[in-house]
């Protein structure tokens, strides 16, 4: 009796959580679903014909989107393999015995903590800035021509800001994964002779690739939606060279206000991000149930 | 000999540590130290490292912009609000999920993070449109209503973990000494939920501060928090570099504490305790 009580007041105190969830998600996917099919401009409010598949043939036929997709792809798949990489060696470095580790441990994690616009500013005005940035000037100490990074490469240039904030996150996951290592496995190894390079590939990144698997999965859920700094220091240009699929949706909802465009974006977003998420919560569903 | 040699490794690894760390901190240094810079000494062309006058007039400055507090009590109101609103609702679905789960409960949860990979952008037409008919565009409650929302599938997840690792013994001997489950929450559950909860607020705080897309896309001027106040920097006119750090400095400071104190908790709580 008491278990069939538990189980009613249970349900209770999960209701408001699951229906409000379920209600942000669903409405709005539904509206944005149904505006894809609509003829509907901000600018012209009164006309809302039907469309049919128009927005989407317009959207995916134009050459924006490729690039974009594109983009964004790249975007992902470089922040993934710095963060992933320069993780793995740094979580291996901070790992070691030093002086001053907790000092040192903190301020490899702060690119975390600051926000996306500021860290954006900082880079674009401060470090990347073709006259005055602090970029040109270690240019010129030896005797180099500066670049202007935002102008010249502006994807890679996103990329690279991007991945100093998210290497941190990697770096911490990382440290925390190799602190619970059996030492006493290492030494054993290193008794029988297998030199640094083996004991890493047999034993550290095995026992890495749970620490792994997550990473990859947080970090693609929000580089997928990269925003304020391509906002920040682009705006997508030059052209559509640094614009992603995030960026170019909004630009066509919030600065062209062509509604129904946007929607048929936003629906193929939907579509691309599930076709990774399904990939990625098979993996992380696999690896919680241990 | 062999002596000398670790701590000649350890030194090595000392310097080379360093050298990294400060590399990956020097553009939040170069930030706090051009802050107390003036606008001439911050975009000269042989930048000065420490040696400079150092000035706080652009901390006045930016103190003195009536309007910078403004944005500094949206930030911690939207924070804030959208933490405790999102708490009071994933609190009781976190606990029973971990104290009476169904065969559901599993699939639950992982539908609530499936909700975090639906893209924003796919969404965020109809909720502009909503808000502009509802009068909650450049709002605080507006945004604390998304940002809670956009939090909630985390903050379950993380209480969610946090509950399932009170042991369940503890509850039973505490049934057997006649407890009702209303006291069995009260004096038993909470007491050692506490810590959890309280990770899971510092963690939230630190996501919503720092949001992005929605603070941009939803507010202008009247409920912008720092993120969206600082973007207005952007602009190409005028190189207020000093005064850009300064607000800068101000807007990451408190989160960057935070975040130091929390580190380890932000490896449990984003990873839902995958990594040990």
């Amino acid at each position: 009796m008491a278990t069939k009580n538990t189980r009613a007041s249970a349900r209770m105190m999960m209701a408001p959580a699951v229906i409000m969830l379920f209600i942000w998600m669903i409405v709005p996917l539904a509206m944005t679903l149904y505006f894809s099919f609509l003829r509907y401009n901000l600018l012209n409010p009164a006309v809302t014909d039907w469309a049919g598949s128009f927005n989407y043939t317009f959207f995916l036929t134009d050459p924006a989107f490729n690039a974009a997709l594109i983009n964004t792809l790249l975007l992902v798949g470089g922040v993934l393999a710095v963060t992933v990489i320069g993780g793995t060696l740094l979580a291996l470095l901070m790992d070691q015995p030093f002086w001053g580790r907790g000092i040192v441990r903190l301020l490899v994690i702060s690119p975390f903590f600051v926000m996306p616009t500021v860290s954006a500013l900082v880079w674009k005005n401060m470090l990347m800035h073709p006259v005055y940035g602090l970029f040109t000037w270690i240019a010129h100490v030896f005797g180099l021509e500066g670049i202007d990074w935002l102008s010249d490469i502006p994807l890679t240039s996103i990329t690279l800001i991007v991945s100093w904030q998210w290497l941190p996150f990697a770096t911490l996951i990382f440290l925390t994964a190799l602190q619970s290592l059996d030492r006493e496995q290492m030494e054993a190894a290193e008794m029988d002779g297998a030199g640094p390079v083996s004991r890493f590939i047999y034993i550290v990144l095995p026992h890495l690739a749970r620490a792994i698997t997550v990473v990859i999965l947080i970090e693609t859920i929000f580089l997928l939606s990269v925003f304020a700094e391509i906002l920040v220091t682009t705006n997508g240009g030059p052209g559509t060279e640094s614009t992603n699929i995030t960026y170019l949706i909004y630009s066509q909802a919030l600065l062209l206000f062509d509604v129904g465009g946007a929607s048929a974006g936003g629906i193929i977003a939907v579509i691309l991000a599930n076709i990774v998420a399904v990939f990625l919560i098979r993996l992380i569903g696999k690896n919680l149930e241990a | 000999m062999a002596n000398t040699k670790h701590q000649g490794k350890t030194l090595a690894v000392t310097v080379l540590a360093w050298l990294v760390a400060l590399l990956i901190f020097f553009p939040i240094l170069w930030t706090i130290i051009t802050s107390f810079k003036t606008e001439g000494e911050a975009i000269a062309s042989t930048p000065s490292f420490l040696f400079f006058d150092w000035t706080l007039e652009n901390y006045a400055e930016v103190q003195s912009r009536s309007d910078y507090f403004s944005h500094v009590m949206n930030s911690v109101v939207i924070s804030f609000g959208s933490t405790f609103l999102g708490l009071l609702i994933a609190v009781p679905a976190a606990w029973s999920m971990a104290f009476a789960p169904s065969k559901h409960t599993k699939n639950i949860l992982m539908w609530m993070l499936s909700t975090k990979m639906l893209p924003p952008v796919g969404v965020l037409v109809p909720i502009y449109l909503y808000f502009r008919d509802w009068n909650l565009l450049d709002t605080q409650i507006g945004l604390v209503l998304v940002l809670t929302m956009v939090n909630l599938p985390i903050i379950v997840w993380m209480l969610y973990t946090y509950f399932k690792e009170i042991p369940g013994d503890i509850l039973e001997a505490a049934r057997m000494d006649g407890a009702s489950l209303a006291k069995e929450i009260l004096y038993v559950l909470t007491p050692m939920a506490v810590p959890g909860i309280a990770s899971t607020l510092l963690l939230n705080i630190i996501l919503a501060w720092n949001e992005a897309f929605w603070t941009l896309n939803l507010t202008a001027a009247k409920a912008a928090p720092l993120t969206a106040f600082i973007a207005s920097y952007s602009s190409p006119e005028g190189l207020f570099w000093a005064k850009l750090s300064a607000a800068s400095t101000l807007a990451i400071a408190p989160i960057l504490i935070i975040g130091w104190f929390s580190q380890k908790q932000l490896v449990r709580g984003l990873t839902f305790g995958a990594v040990k």
